[in-house]
């Protein structure tokens, strides 16, 4: 048996999911039943506080046992009949999610144009339940089921705003996107399926593949899998979705949406290429290592330049969110030549850096969301100039944006620049000199788009500069907490690094 | 086996018919004509995944299993499709993909 034999006890591996279930029946319920209509905002304050409680539980129950020492041929980690591998990296990852859930409910409230009601903060607790799952999925069965979840949520969302036509546009462009690509990998997985003799568990698959005479097939299949993860993760060449989806679909949302989702995308590429096309063991391993490198510049590249062109502040946030992929697939790179060349301290330092990254990817881009999000009601436009003379009609919010431009840049103080930091760093222990190279150059290119914000709030003069922007209390304190946190995991990111560390050693063995 | 009918035929079936969803999908004019092809695409991934259970490892139900989730999962996405596409139809009275375009550059 590759797996754990079945015990009650492993239904704590998926307590956060089962908790986020019951959480979302139970804010249908009270949006049904309560004698009057409810007040929206109360539901999304039920909402983010039910995913609070469930986060806080699960860290009180569900944190998964460190230091079980694998033996050969089994893996006690993984349970359920092996759909699931409670590990701390699918754990991290589920922490994220949920934090983001959190502050998108938030947010959400005082996003009036989407008229978010029960179904609305239903539907975002079940993407964030199906993105656990993605992270813990250890079963080609478990990976198409939990990544098809996530997707029809999020493709409801997106068109939340029916009577809106950019809306509906966004949700319809999502969905063909969607479908058509997870359809191309479901695709990859039955050949996979084919190709191991019948096997769905990754590590059954694995064994298979590594001792079959198949490395063609493999390859094609997966391939076409990757297609699927690329479109999770809005990497080249399947992002033409992003810029369409962000600039129709109700904007706290996208801020949920550019950041779980993607990290979510990030889950299960890093699990499934390192456990089913395992390097150096796997023939079929070397066709991915070396497909990062591309796949990473390219879309580092077409991220930045395209942004710089952009007027409208989601579009130019969307091909800003393809090029930060760019950066995350910078430290995939380097994990597969670390682990091809096994040397597993080099590869768990490059998972890190990922999981970092994404983590403080996620404040930060929800920080900027809930403030686009604001600041288009309030002026009504949707452009970068309606962020002119911010600086002096919302200080402390301007403050909060100047935060998250300048981390999602990389300056120095701010988070975003220990995640660059530690994903370079990841690269060079691998003597990825030219891509860090690349990935430097187009920081400097993102200079000019993120400091354009900037120098739009403080700089540019609008008519309206001397009538202050009210800003609502949830959305206030999201932005709060998010630029904290921005500057606070600076001061703290040895700590935090120790956390995604371990996660990444727990992929790794 | 099965009257001599060797599995590459039934894999050829599936990728002729994979291929004919996709051109369906980035050819046609009409969301729900889209929609069809991927379910054209979904079948192909049931005809692989039954004919590799049948062929390949008959006594294990992970194929089976697959592919009745796999049902499940085209019948969601066929009613979450056909909502998406009222909402589009009430606003633009169009279902027809190249007349969404009021979002570009």
């Amino acid at each position: 048996m590759a797996y754990s034999e079945f015990d009650p006890s492993q239904f704590l591996a998926i307590a956060p999911e089962i908790g986020l279930v019951l959480w979302a029946l139970v804010i249908l319920a009270v949006d049904m039943f309560s004698a009057r209509r409810i007040a929206r905002r109360t539901l999304g304050i039920l909402a983010a506080a039910g995913m609070a409680a469930v986060l806080i539980l699960s860290l009180l129950i569900a944190v998964p046992p460190a230091g079980v020492m694998p033996q050969i041929g089994s893996d006690p980690r993984s349970v359920l009949g092996g759909m699931i591998r409670h590990d701390l990296f699918a754990f991290v990852f589920r922490i994220i999610f949920i934090l983001a859930g959190i502050l998108t409910c938030l947010v959400s409230i005082d996003f009036r144009p989407a008229r978010a009601g029960g179904e609305y903060y239903a539907l975002l607790i079940l993407a964030t339940m199906a993105m656990g799952l993605m992270a813990a999925s250890n079963d080609l069965i478990m990976l198409y089921l939990a990544t098809e979840a996530s997707s029809f949520a999020l493709y409801l969302l997106a068109g939340f705003m029916r009577d809106t036509p950019r809306s509906a546009e966004a949700g319809i462009k999502y969905f063909v996107f969607g479908a058509v690509t997870s359809s191309i990998m479901l695709y990859g997985l039955a050949l996979i399926f084919g190709l191991s003799g019948g096997q769905t568990h990754y590590g059954a698959v694995a064994q298979v593949l590594a001792g079959a005479d198949t490395r063609m097939l493999a390859v094609l299949a997966m391939l076409l899998v990757i297609a699927g993860f690329a479109f999770k993760t809005s990497a080249v060449p399947f992002h033409f979705w992003t810029p369409d989806v962000y600039e129709g679909a109700p904007t706290p949302f996208v801020g949920f949406l550019s950041t779980a989702s993607k990290a979510a995308g990030f889950a299960i590429l890093m699990r499934f290429l390192v456990y089913v096309f395992e390097p150096p063991f796997s023939q079929a391993s070397v066709v991915w290592v070396q497909l990062m490198q591309p796949l990473a510049i390219l879309t580092m590249f077409l991220g930045n330049l395209l942004a710089i062109t952009q007027s409208n502040i989601k579009r130019m946030l969307a091909y800003s969110s393809i090029a930060q992929a760019g950066y995350m697939l910078i430290g995939v790179t380097a994990f597969g030549f670390a682990y091809s060349r096994q040397s597993p301290e080099a590869a768990a330092d490059a998972v890190a850096a990922v999981i970092f990254y994404a983590a403080t990817y996620m404040l930060t881009n929800i920080a900027a969301f809930a403030v686009v999000s604001i600041v288009s009601q309030r002026v009504g436009s949707e452009q970068i100039s309606a962020f002119n003379g911010l600086g002096r009609r919302a200080p402390y919010t301007a403050l909060g944006m100047t935060a998250a431009m300048l981390s999602l840049l990389g300056a120095p103080p701010l988070v975003g620049f220990v995640g660059k930091l530690f994903l370079f760093r990841a690269a060079i222990s691998d003597d990825l000199l030219l891509l860090v190279a690349i990935g430097v150059v187009n920081v400097l290119i993102s200079v000019f788009y993120y400091l354009g914000i900037v120098r739009a709030m403080y700089v540019e003069r609008s008519p309206d500069d001397e009538q202050p922007i009210r800003i609502p209390a949830a959305t206030a304190w999201v932005v709060l907490v998010s630029s904290a946190a921005i500057l606070f995991i600076t001061v703290a990111s040895m700590q935090f690094w120790s956390v995604a560390l371990d996660a990444a050693k727990a992929l790794l063995n | 086996m099965l009257n001599g009918i060797p599995l590459y035929w039934f894999l050829l079936i599936s990728a002729a018919l994979f291929c004919i969803g996709l051109y369906g999908v980035l050819a046609r004019k009409n969301a729900i004509a889209i929609l069809m092809g991927v379910e054209l695409m979904l079948n192909a991934v049931n005809i692989n995944l039954l004919a590799f259970w049948r062929y390949v490892a008959p006594s294990s139900p992970a194929g089976l299993a697959f592919a009745a989730f796999i049902f499940v999962i085209a019948a969601a996405e066929a009613a979450i499709g056909l909502a998406l596409m009222i909402s589009v139809y009430r606003n633009t009275r169009s279902v027809d993909p190249d007349k969404l375009d009021s979002m570009k550059l």
